[in-house]
């Protein structure tokens, strides 16, 4: 046997036992561990943001520096993609 | 991509506008039902890769150039952070929402509890909805117009 086979053998299963053991461990559906964050949120979202809608106060006012990361990654996305299929003149 | 038959161009020239009324519809009410900026500006570009999928890329591309398209980019990214930075200037903080429960333009607090939806609500969220959809819309289709239309071209590479 080829020792890459050995060696992917020997990660394959590193990481299926760390997997496993997440499922094992994890908590009960429903019930989640640290709630504090949670619970501020959903009951403070109404007065802090003026909005109904919870996941979209987390996402463009508790969390603004994650989509602006989201949006600059679309952006350099856009940049690559224009830059290699730009139309070339001749 | 050439253009494909009468069938498809009529299913297209249905489905068109009503992909686009719901996309429109999913960015304008991000801050009330689910959905928002990044998913409507998603609908809104696979409507218009539907249009480019029908009527071949050429046809597409000699109406809509992708340099407007990146500037419209460019605008919704640079919109983002205005309004942040004026955040950042009326609230102090970076990403503030000033607009929220100011009585003005979005400025509506709804009762607290499960009440019923109030469009006039949310602060700066719709105005960041907004922003985002106008950049989703032009990032997404832009890069599949560019790349759809480049792949229709024999030689580019002359």
């Amino acid at each position: 046997m080829e020792k890459r086979t050995i060696a992917a053998a020997v990660a394959f299963t590193v990481v299926a036992v760390f997997f496993l053991f997440s499922i094992f461990l994890i908590h009960p559906f429903g019930r989640p561990g640290q709630v504090p964050m949670d619970d501020h949120i959903i009951q403070h979202t109404q007065n802090e943001t003026g909005t109904n809608n919870a996941v979209t106060s987390v996402v463009f006012d508790y969390r603004g520096f994650d989509t602006l990361g989201e949006a600059t990654i679309l952006f350099s996305a856009v940049a690559g993609v224009l830059l290699i299929f730009r139309r070339v003149k001749s | 991509m050439s253009e494909m038959t009468k069938i498809v161009k009529t299913t297209a020239n249905i489905l068109f506008p009503l992909t686009m009324i719901f996309g429109l519809y999913v960015i304008a009410h991000g801050h009330l039902t689910p959905g928002g900026g990044f998913q409507g500006g998603a609908i809104v570009a696979s409507g218009c890769a539907l249009l480019l999928v029908a009527y071949g890329s050429p046809w597409v591309f000699d109406r809509i150039k992708e340099k407007r398209l990146a500037a419209f980019e460019s605008m919704g990214a640079i919109g983002f952070i205005v309004v942040a930075l004026l955040g950042l200037v009326f609230s102090a903080v970076f990403f503030g929402n000033f607009l929220a429960g100011s009585g003005g333009l979005f400025g509506t607090t709804p009762a607290t509890g499960s009440t019923l939806a109030d469009f006039n609500t949310g602060g700066v969220l719709p105005l960041m909805n907004f922003a985002v959809g106008v950049k989703v819309i032009a990032g997404l289709f832009v890069i599949v117009l560019v790349m759809a239309y480049a792949s229709s071209i024999k030689e580019w590479r002359s």
